[in-house]
């Protein structure tokens, strides 16, 4: 195999990139028919390569050859012309189009010039499906679609503009272990079939049984490339951190006998469809109670239902007091603190310096105001408070949110929905798209704060991150609390099992 | 060097590459109109050869740039929160026909009169505009489709209450008519002492007019509200990111309707200048297209006060042009092509200084990160 002609072959890459690491001197020779894996933390530079290599972005040094042929991408449809196709992380499909609509978009087969040819499109994609073993119905409609079935569209969409070789950025992000392992029989078949898979990931256990050879980047420069059959996740982790790996495990119990948010009988419906369906449970002071849920099941309306961002029938009480009718701002001001789902969309003012966005969420409380003031000092040094208690690496408080890598942009918000002693916290996602160092930080911060009696409200799609950090477990499943799960005899397997569906309700303790 | 005087500087360098470049492209038009771009440059800054003139031309450039300045802020109370206050031009125009006559029913000593007809003015601009912000926040009508329709209805509006129920007295052999003028009492004084302090001249007419004054005190009052204050701090976060700020407890419909309540009372100020400085009455020969320069002025002024000072006095300057260019025998229209290829020109280096600070700003952190982690 080793004599064949590299697919790729990334040589001395070289990309001073703005406020994340940059990439230096990267090596990489990807065989062809292989599924490759790069490996490494977040932040550490696999996306900038990736856009590097998919022509998103140009190189300051170094050099890709592709089958052999050195190239210069300028745009991604360089990249595709030399037969390079990406996969993303979040899907970019149109929901009201149908699977073939989204397969060909941007390049349809036409007939007469402008009309659609659906007859060959389909062809074209029924053969593609055929011969990867890719099953998807072309003519269902993609928002009635689940995640690993967008994920095959994806694929074949990437396929159909003639790829040979396939970049997929962490695809089992959003996938649940059995649609994992659907995504892992399509990638064989793909390489089967003579395709390059580059596959980028964290999650160490799915690279060592996908993957045929593995490169590890730390800190924006490839540390080792090495056969998966030779080493072991713990091995693969340490040449990724360069240290030991956190684990998010809480100890011994917290939890009190003091409610600190009831959620009855909430229940929300848009269009016919039930988004949430008579959701009740208690957080008492001390316990984190985790949400796992495949996305898009009801996590976000359940959200925005306690934080009050929109109307649903049911109570929410804090700490006893019934909090139903009161304002987003009433209630973040009697103590709920938000680490929002997507930092970028809800938590931050990227062109805000990180004084005015400590003062975000916090700009009616102390000691961000005063009178009718923005109180500029207080804030000030109360933003260096939280810059240095949660560490975050930062030239000053007067940067732009935006000039912060993803950890360090995530630490300041869990600083600041800290701040203010909270009696209840939201937790979404805390940890998504953040660097290991800053990962082990904030479960660290919330561990403490759980300690300290804060009521926690977990929602996150990694089930490690779910079961080692929770008091209690409970699975959403279309908008229902299907099942009450004990963390500490849960496997993720199970898990996975209630958030598709796969196995039915029973309530355990 | 600081990150915000950087800014600034880069800001400034390109609003000036940017004027240079209008001037070219307006100079082609000149050409293509068959005059001399030098005559034409040349007139821009022929102030008059007498001291008198200098001093009225000095004085018709100031009473120009304080509409424009009041103008350009009631836009930019808008564009803060993505708010398309197109419907200024309608707010300014109903809050004048009603504050000239609502001044013109009572006579009471200067500061009590000046200060009802601002405060009517203030309130009919944002009642005004308060009626798109609801239809917005209840029904989700766009504002910027709203407030065009309520342009013309107030446009209309104001012409006919100007000829029926508000109608003064005409004098004999006068072609317009007015609201009944204004007592004496609302006659804001001059500030020809500025020129005379100077050694020039008292200009003719109304003079510079004093109205000045407060626009200078509502523009610090606007730029304090919105740099320093609470409120101020809700309109950049709802401007910069709406979800987050609904996430963050800020209401967006209070949000919408405050600022288009605050963006209609400074609008409704824009008349005032000219009715309180010098017709002391509003007329069918009032002065029309402020609120659709405000929009222009705002632009060219990044929505910031000073910004919107500088552009207000530049697109005055310009204007003032009128009779030199005639004079110079170029069509005077030359100066609508510049006002248009400055605007947009300096919205396009906007943009691209904008795009360099926010990099450099990455950069920086990047490299002090960088030597805090070697």
């Amino acid at each position: 195999m080793n004599a064949e002609t590299p697919a790729v072959q990334l040589e001395g890459i070289t990309k001073r990139f703005p406020g994340v690491v940059a990439n230096h001197d990267i090596c990489i020779t990807v065989q062809p028919g292989t599924v490759h894996a790069i490996v490494g933390e977040n932040g550490a530079g696999k996306s900038t390569l990736m856009k590097i290599l998919y022509g998103m972005q140009k190189p300051d040094e170094g050099t890709i050859k592709v089958n052999g042929r050195e190239v210069a991408f300028r745009t991604p449809s360089d990249a595709i012309d030399a037969g390079i196709g990406m996969v993303h992380q979040h899907f970019m499909l149109a929901d009201n189009f149908t699977v073939l609509e989204n397969i060909v978009l941007g390049a349809e087969p036409r007939k007469a010039g402008v009309m659609l040819d659906a007859g060959r499109a389909r062809a074209r994609i029924n053969q593609l499906a055929e011969s990867h073993g890719l099953r998807v119905d072309p003519d269902r409609l993609v928002e009635d679609l689940g995640v690993g079935d967008r994920q095959r569209v994806e694929i074949l969409k990437v396929l159909y503009r003639g790829a040979r070789i396939l970049i997929l950025d962490e695809p089992t992000a959003v996938l649940v272990p059995q649609e994992v392992e659907e995504l892992f029989e399509n990638l064989r078949e793909l390489t089967a079939g003579g395709l390059t898979v580059i596959f980028i990931s964290h999650k160490l256990d799915e690279v060592l049984s996908i993957a045929d050879a593995i490169t590890v980047i730390r800190r924006g420069t490839t540390v080792a490339s090495v056969d998966p059959a030779d080493v072991t996740a713990r091995q693969l982790a340490e040449l990724m951190v360069g240290s030991e790996l956190p684990t998010p495990e809480t100890r011994e119990s917290t939890v009190t006998d003091t409610v600190a948010l009831r959620v009855s009988h909430l229940t929300l419906e848009a269009d016919g469809r039930a988004l949430l369906d008579d959701v009740s449970f208690d957080i008492r002071k001390g316990e984190i109670l985790g949400i796992a849920g495949v996305e898009g099941n009801g996590q976000s309306e359940l959200i925005e239902a306690i934080m009050g961002m929109r109307p649903v029938s049911g109570a929410v009480e804090l700490a006893e007091q019934d909090i139903s009718a009161w304002s987003t701002l009433r209630r973040r001001e009697a103590g709920i603190g938000y680490i929002p789902e997507d930092r970028h969309r809800q938590g931050l003012l990227l062109e805000a310096s990180l004084w005015e966005n400590r003062v975000l969420g916090h700009q009616t409380r102390r000691p961000s105001r005063s009178g009718i003031w923005i109180n500029r000092r207080a804030a000030r040094s109360d933003t260096q408070r939280i810059v240095d208690t949660y560490d975050v690496r930062t030239p000053g408080v007067d940067t732009l949110a935006l000039a912060l890598s993803g950890g360090n942009q995530q630490k300041l918000i869990v600083g600041r929905e800290m701040s203010g002693e909270p009696k209840f916290l939201i937790a979404a996602h805390p940890t998504r798209g953040v660097d290991v160092g800053a990962q082990a930080a904030i479960w660290d911060h919330l561990r403490e704060a759980r300690a300290a009696g804060l009521a926690v409200l977990l929602i996150s799609a990694d089930l490690d991150e779910l079961i080692g950090l929770s008091d209690t477990l409970q699975v959403i499943y279309r908008g229902r609390l299907v099942a009450r799960l004990d963390p500490s005899d849960v496997t993720p397997e199970r898990l996975g099992g209630y958030m598709t569906g796969a196995i039915t309700g029973t309530k355990e303790t | 060097m600081p990150a915000g005087l950087y800014r600034a500087l880069l800001t400034v360098a390109g609003a000036i590459i940017a004027i240079l470049v209008a001037i070219g492209i307006s100079s082609v038009a000149i050409v293509a109109a068959g005059a001399n771009p030098g005559d034409a440059l040349a007139a821009f800054f022929d102030f008059g050869a007498r001291e008198s003139s200098v001093s009225n031309s000095i004085a018709r450039m100031l009473n120009r740039a304080v509409p424009l300045f009041l103008a350009g802020l009631a836009v930019a109370v808008g564009f803060r929160m993505n708010l398309f206050n197109i419907g200024v031009e309608g707010q300014y125009r109903i809050a004048a026909v009603c504050a000239a006559y609502v001044g013109s029913t009572f006579v009471a000593p200067a500061p009590i009169q000046i200060t009802v007809i601002i405060v009517v003015a203030a309130a009919v601009g944002g009642f005004y505009a308060l009626i798109p912000a609801v239809m917005k926040v209840t029904r989700g009508v766009n504002e910027v489709i709203s407030t065009i329709m309520l342009n013309y209805i107030a446009i209309n509006l104001a012409a006919f209450l100007v000829r029926g129920p508000f109608a003064g007295e005409r004098a004999k052999g006068q072609l317009t008519t007015t609201t009944p003028v204004l007592p004496e009492s609302a006659w804001f004084p001059n500030m020809n002492w500025l020129l005379e302090a100077v050694g020039l001249p008292a200009p003719r007419g109304g003079g510079v007019w004093g109205f000045l004054l407060v626009a200078v005190v509502v523009g610090v009052a606007l730029w304090v509200v919105l740099e320093r204050t609470k409120f101020g701090f809700d309109v950049k976060a709802s401007g910069l990111n709406p979800t987050a700020a609904f996430a963050s407890g800020i209401g967006p419909k209070r949000m919408v309707i405050s600022a288009m309540v605050l963006s209609g009372g400074i609008a409704g100020l824009i008349g005032l200048p000219e009715i309180l400085g010098d017709q002391h009455a509003f007329g069918t020969n009032f002065t029309p297209g402020l609120g659709y320069l405000g929009i222009a002025v705002a632009l060219l002024g990044r929505n910031s006060p000073w910004g919107i000072a500088v552009a207000a006095l530049l697109f005055a300057f310009l204007d003032r042009a009128q009779g030199p260019l005639q004079f110079a025998e170029v069509p005077p229209s030359v100066i609508t092509i510049m006002q248009g290829t400055i605007v947009l020109l300096v919205v396009i280096a906007n943009e691209i200084t904008s795009r360099i600070a926010l990099r450099r700003e990455e950069r920086r952190a990047a490299r002090e990160l960088g030597k805090v982690s070697a």
